[in-house]
């Protein structure tokens, strides 16, 4: 296992250019192009701050703007969330090369997952220019974690990517069973509601141990709340599950690798 | 020294014939994830198997469909694992297996070629260093900026051959695809693998074209039901494996013959309407003949008359019965019934005639008739003079042809017995198959026997031996 762990290392090229493929063939033939990357999340975020503003209006006090307060939330969601719903189907989509070329398979779902950061990235400035517009700023201290949070959250979701690429393939439910999981993940995670509102009170441990909690609320923190970043513990904690969970994820698919070519 | 070596390789397929409707929930309700999981049947794609491949040779594997060949190269390419037994391959190999299997239809051949290269280990400043080779010798430079699905299956499968060629592989692995482009891109790739043998790398080909194996492989081996048959010599093992395949084609064809026999037998109208059609028209034939006497026949009256009816040809049986053909066999050179001839070959067709009561009135016939329906040869006794007087009981009626003087391909025959003036007690309509096989893929219907000769001026090329 950990032999091919140090084969990834040496298929970092191949990876690149496949995210750079993914990126290129999304957006090919389409007018606007990577201008979607960031059209999508001002959409959402239009979309959201009508509907929690004007119609259903969200006025929990400390959560203004608001609809700032949720893209902190909802950007690092659609990644997460994109990637797991790509990767559960990506080795079906490239079953061609996993049974006709020597090809590492676990590339395809680590592909999908960094191929949907890019577009987070490509979203972040999108949330610059609002807080600037806002004349809200974070606290630079905060912001240093910045890239320990998407770090984190990187672990974490290829862990998870490699298990549902893994076991989709023997049971392609999961597909349609993980958008069904995803719509409930979202709404149970402190993404469109802050954690700290007393009606949430009662279900505190249960935020705990949703996982991705701390990474919303710990984006939340760094880009939103006043004051210096004090989620670190359950971050850090988060990060070692996140390795952990990555290695355990990434066993069971070395285990399951060789049935990939038969049952693909 | 050896480029590949396969040491006692078994791979075992399972079949989860069990799980195909099985989902993960009635999994999880049934409680029988695992075992559900575990297989519950296997299917052996290669059983035992063991060859090496000297470094620097051409190695041909051969074999019929499904007999283990694409197994055994994925298993030396690393796609998949053997489940038992030891792979040991020394040097990069490049496996042409699918020809672009990684190209992504959106975007450009010049993007999908990097990636490919990539794909296949190389790095990207190779793949530059190598760009402008595999795009000419694609024959694709108008087109190389185009996204890849707008490319014809041709150009598509000729970039792929071009990027997999010039991964400068020490091992090449091809897997049937030589068969992807025209003549001359063939002619091409058949070029590179002869540079590629004289730069002394390795090739191990799957292939159904035996005239490859025969021109270009060192080696040979033939895999059946994943079980090595026969390996060495490629003239050798060619020769083992065609016997073999007449062998099936043999047993294919008695049993197509069977069938066709049985089911006429068990639902025939005695007298199709067709059938008295065709006797009035005989019958006419016969008046003319018989008013004149002694006018000389047309000997290819009957025949005629059957070849107008093959645009109606439809096999079956029919007649009185009073008559029967009990058995009908196509016997070789040494009297055994076969269903594959090698032109040239002499044949007999026996038929078991079983006379119900004694006959005075009676004709034997058959014609052989090609794929296309077309009447090879056609006579019977009465058109050859022969004059009936009895026929009793249980007889066997042979005709012996010295030389089966046809082309390559199938035929069928018709065998009838009939009075003089074309009343059929039994008529079997194009029930026996056989196979004519031949080594020279001339053309037409009848191959006369025949030789060459050239004055002083034109020469030829010694032939290539043949065994």
């Amino acid at each position: 296992m950990f032999a091919n762990l140090r084969q990834l290392i040496r298929y970092r090229g191949l990876i690149s250019s496949l995210v750079a493929r993914e990126l290129k063939a999304r957006y090919r033939g389409s007018v606007l192009g990577f201008l979607w990357s960031f059209i999508n999340p001002l959409l959402l975020l239009a979309i959201y701050s009508f509907i929690f503003t004007t119609i259903m209006p969200n006025r929990t006090e400390g959560l203004q703007p608001y609809g700032l307060f949720m893209l902190c939330g909802i950007l690092p969601w659609t990644w997460f969330s994109a990637s797991l719903t790509e990767a559960g189907g990506s080795l079906i989509a490239g079953g061609n090369l996993i049974k006709k070329v020597l090809f590492p398979a676990e590339v395809l779902p680590i592909v999908s997952v960094l191929a949907n950061m890019v577009h987070f990235f490509l979203a972040l400035p999108i949330v610059a220019v609002v807080l600037v517009a806002y004349r809200h700023w974070p606290d630079p201290g905060g912001l240093l974690w910045l890239p320990i949070v998407v770090l984190v959250q990187l672990v974490f979701t290829c862990g998870l990517a490699l298990v549902l690429a893994a076991l989709t393939v023997h049971f392609r439910d999961i597909r349609d069973i993980l958008a069904n999981v995803l719509m409930l993940w979202f709404f149970s995670t402190p993404i469109i509601y802050a954690w700290f509102q007393k009606e949430m009170a009662p279900y505190r441990p249960l935020f705990n141990v949703n996982p991705f909690t701390h990474l919303a609320v710990s984006y939340q923190e760094i880009l939103f709340f006043p004051g210096p970043f004090d989620h670190w513990r359950w971050l850090l904690a988060l990060g070692a599950a996140s390795v952990a969970l990555f290695l355990a994820g990434y066993w069971l698919f070395d285990r399951l690798r060789d049935s990939f070519v038969e049952v693909v | 020294m050896n480029a590949i070596t396969l040491t006692d390789v078994t791979k075992v397929y399972r079949r989860y014939s069990g799980r195909q409707f099985a989902t993960l929930k009635s999994a999880l309700l049934r409680r029988s994830l695992l075992r559900d999981l575990s297989p519950n049947e296997t299917f052996s794609a290669l059983t035992n198997v063991s060859f090496t491949v000297a470094k620097g040779t051409t190695f041909g594997v051969i074999g019929r469909n499904g007999s283990g060949k694409s197994t055994a190269l994925k298993v030396v390419a690393g796609i998949t694992k053997p489940s038992s037994g030891r792979v040991d391959v020394t040097g990069r190999i490049s496996a042409l297996i699918e020809l672009g299997a990684g190209f992504h239809p959106e975007i450009s051949g010049r993007e999908n070629v990097f990636i490919n290269g990539i794909m296949l280990g190389l790095s990207k400043r190779e793949v530059a260093a190598r760009f402008d080779e595999i795009v000419e010798f694609a024959e694709l430079e108008d087109f190389i900026d185009a996204p890849v699905k707008t490319y014809s299956s041709g150009m598509y499968m000729r970039l792929g051959f071009a990027v997999a060629i010039n991964v400068d592989p020490d091992v090449l692995l091809v897997d049937e695809v030589l068969a992807v482009g025209d003549e001359g891109f063939t002619h091409k790739c058949l070029d590179k693998f002869g540079e590629f043998r004289r730069q002394g790398r390795t090739i191990l080909l799957v292939t159904h074209s035996l005239g490859l194996v025969e021109r270009f492989c060192d080696e040979a081996l033939w895999l059946d039901a994943g079980r090595v048959q026969a390996q060495g010599d490629p003239r050798r093992v060619i020769d083992a494996y065609l016997a073999a395949v007449e062998k099936g084609e043999d047993a294919l064809l008695a049993t197509t013959t069977a069938k066709a026999v049985a089911a006429v037998s068990s639902a025939a109208p005695a007298m199709p309407p067709h059938v008295e059609r065709r006797t009035e028209h005989v019958e006419r034939d016969e008046h003319g003949a018989r008013s004149t006497e002694n006018a000389e026949r047309s000997p290819a009256a009957e025949p005629q008359s059957k070849l107008q009816n093959m645009f109606e040809a439809v096999e079956g049986r029919w007649g009185s019965r009073e008559i029967e053909i009990a058995d009908v066999a196509l016997l070789d050179r040494s009297g055994h019934p076969s269903f594959v001839f090698h032109s040239g070959d002499p044949m007999s067709v026996r038929l078991k005639v079983t006379a119900h009561a004694p006959a005075t009135d009676f004709v034997f016939g058959l014609s052989v008739f090609n794929a296309d329906g077309v009447c090879c040869y056609g006579t019977n006794t009465f058109i050859e003079e022969m004059d009936p007087e009895r026929l009793e009981g249980t007889v066997d009626v042979t005709l012996a042809i010295d030389s089966l003087d046809l082309v390559e391909g199938t035929y069928k025959i018709d065998v009838a017995v009939h009075t003089c003036d074309g009343y059929p007690y039994d008529y079997h309509r194009l029930l026996y198959t056989f196979r004519v096989k031949s080594r020279t893929p001339d053309v037409g219907i009848y191959r006369p026997r025949h030789s060459w000769t050239f004055s002083s001026g034109v020469r030829f090329k010694p032939a290539k031996p043949q065994q």
